[in-house]
């Protein structure tokens, strides 16, 4: 990511209205060259919507949007010729071969005609599709198919993806490939991803930064561990103790002011509120009332306890 | 104009309909029933069976319904000669527009809609084309298949009805300059007039058979026509081929503006 390189995607105020229903509000933000960005949301937060948006399928009800310095609005064919686009079904001809759906579209994305059945080839290979190549695609499996509609959106090597739920259906060791080619397009390639996902360990492993994105409004953005440190303020603690001593342990844990939840899990505990600087203390305590303790493990906020908390503060809000 | 993606879609579009059964038997059967079957069987009947006594009472009483200009268009000619001209050359003529019609209205119905149904219409929506260019490969993908078939099977229909009627006639009696004139003017503005009302049609159904049955009715006008032909309130002539056509194409370039206002990619994504 080049944080001082003009946006790629640069978005003001942008809104989107079907008729009362508010389905993007207010949506400001900036997507940066080679990032990999990823917009969380729950079903229905405005996530297919704002990849409408932000390709000019779909015009807005207010607000600007500039992407790869062209306005979406009225460049919308230029600006599609150079993203790709894998939506959140896989929108496959299903009468055609795998080789038919793919040269179609290195046609209307204006691959150089000499290079189309390279292309083709390439991109079926990359995803374990040479073999079935010429089968019909209603004879796939779901995550054929997923693989198949991956591979469609980069045939033309777009400067700029957007991916709906990319791993959505595929077996762990596809999901693999796909994080990987995902991590080879930004890194080593220089694209952009515009990673729209459900799977927060997915966004955690991968994206640079990220937007959580509630009815339409963004309710968050940053790097996942910036979002951690200003969204999760106290740490929880992790500590496995011997079975003998865990009544004792969580009535020390719930005693001591600080801890606002404590969790059990056979012999291990985690107690929520925890800091760090706690922990001496708290250990003391701890074997001071006769508990052996076997290990003792600040734990860092996750993506996940990020993503919840947000959902839930806004949802105290609402 | 990018062609090279209109003919990317065209090929596509024809490659689904050609492997879609659903809609491919229709586009075979109605054809070879009207282009085939039926000018045959309206041949054969005056050759192999002995009009006379009544039969050619109740033709001599049919022919005198007739306008005027039909009738005597048919002097001259005996009466089993009249049969196969009366069938094959006006009765037939509206029943010949019904298969560009059907044509057209079947794969526009897939073509349209049943994309919808199918959900591929979103990664099209993704492309870069513009949406007159959307339109006009879809376009170009109903009416090219019901051209080709109209035009094949008017020579079809033509050579049928000669070799059929051949032991009535003794001559080449077919095509006629009112059927050119059908063939060439009003052929291609009734399959544009079916993809027309397609393309509104399609708008707002969900899918294949939604959009099939309410674009259906668009036959009707020209049910209409065959019963007026029949009934002898109105006949084809060079002039009236002629003019309708022209109140085809009329009707054709309304619903061509009406399509390019309904057909906006903002408004077939919120759909989906």
């Amino acid at each position: 990511m080049n944080a001082k390189s003009a946006p790629v995607i640069e978005t003001k105020d942008l809104d989107r209205n079907f008729g009362d229903t508010v389905a993007v509000r207010g949506l400001t933000l900036q997507v940066y060259r080679g990032e990999v960005f990823g917009f969380l949301g729950q079903n229905g937060a405005g996530k297919t919507t704002t990849v409408r948006l932000l390709n000019g399928v779909l015009g807005p009800s207010g607000g600007t949007a500039c992407v790869l310095g062209l306005d979406p609005v009225r460049e919308g064919t230029a600006l599609r010729r150079r993203t790709g686009v894998l939506t959140e079904t896989p929108s496959l001809d299903e009468r055609l071969t795998a080789r038919e759906n793919l040269s179609i579209y290195a046609d209307l994305y204006s691959v150089p005609r000499a290079d189309v059945a390279h292309r083709v080839d390439t991109v079926l290979a990359t995803f374990n599709l040479a073999d079935r190549a010429d089968e019909r695609v209603g004879g796939y499996s779901k995550g054929m198919k997923q693989r198949l509609a991956l591979a469609r959106a980069i045939i033309h090597d777009p400067e700029l993806l957007f991916l709906d739920e990319p791993t959505s259906g595929l077996d762990p060791v596809a999901a693999r490939n796909v994080h990987e080619l995902i991590t080879r397009l930004s890194r080593r390639e220089g694209h952009t991803v515009f990673l729209c996902t459900h799977n927060l360990s997915e966004a955690q492993a991968l994206c640079d930064r990220v937007a959580v994105l509630r009815q339409g409004q963004i309710a968050a953005v940053g790097t996942p561990s910036e979002l951690a440190h200003r969204l999760m303020h106290n740490l929880s603690l992790e500590i496995e103790v011997e079975s003998a001593g865990v009544p004792a342990a969580l009535n020390i844990l719930r005693a001591t002011p600080g801890i606002t939840k404590v969790t059990r899990y056979n012999g291990t505990i985690r107690a929520m509120g925890a800091g760090r600087e706690a922990s001496p203390d708290l250990i003391a305590s701890l074997v001071h009332a006769g508990v052996r303790i076997f290990r003792v493990a600040p734990q860092e906020p996750s993506l996940e306890d990020v993503y919840f908390a947000l959902q839930g503060e806004k949802e105290a809000l609402s | 104009m990018n062609w090279r993606a209109i003919e990317a879609i065209v090929r596509k579009d024809l490659k689904v309909i050609s492997r879609n059964r659903g809609v491919l038997i229709p586009l075979i059967v109605v054809p070879v029933v009207i282009f085939v079957a039926l000018p045959a069987l309206v041949a054969l009947i005056p050759a192999t069976s002995n009009l006379s006594g009544t039969s050619l009472a109740r033709l001599g009483d049919l022919v005198t319904q007739m306008p005027a200009g039909l009738q005597s268009a048919l002097s001259g000619y005996n009466e089993a000669q009249q049969v196969v001209i009366l069938t094959l050359v006006y009765f037939l003529a509206p029943l010949y527009l019904i298969v560009p019609l059907i044509m057209v209205t079947v794969i526009s119905a897939d073509s349209f809609a049943g994309e919808k149904e199918r959900k591929t219409l979103e990664a099209l929506l993704y492309a870069p084309i513009t949406d007159r260019e959307l339109l006009l490969a879809k376009v170009i993908s109903a009416w090219l298949p019901a051209m080709v078939v109209a035009v094949g099977g008017f020579l079809l229909y033509g050579l049928v009805a000669n070799l059929a009627a051949w032991p009535v006639m003794g001559r080449v009696f077919f095509p006629t300059t009112m059927w050119l004139v059908l063939v060439v003017w009003v052929t291609p503005a009734v399959a544009g007039l079916g993809l027309g009302t397609m393309v509104l049609v399609s708008s707002r159904a969900q899918g294949f058979q939604d959009a099939y049955q309410l674009g259906a009715a668009i036959v009707l006008p020209i049910v209409l026509l065959l019963v007026g032909q029949v009934t002898g309130v109105m006949y084809f002539n060079v002039g009236s081929v002629l003019l309708l056509g022209l109140i085809l194409w009329v009707a054709d370039m309304a619903l061509l503006w009406l399509g390019i206002r309904t057909f906006q990619r903002s408004e077939l994504v919120a759909q989906l």
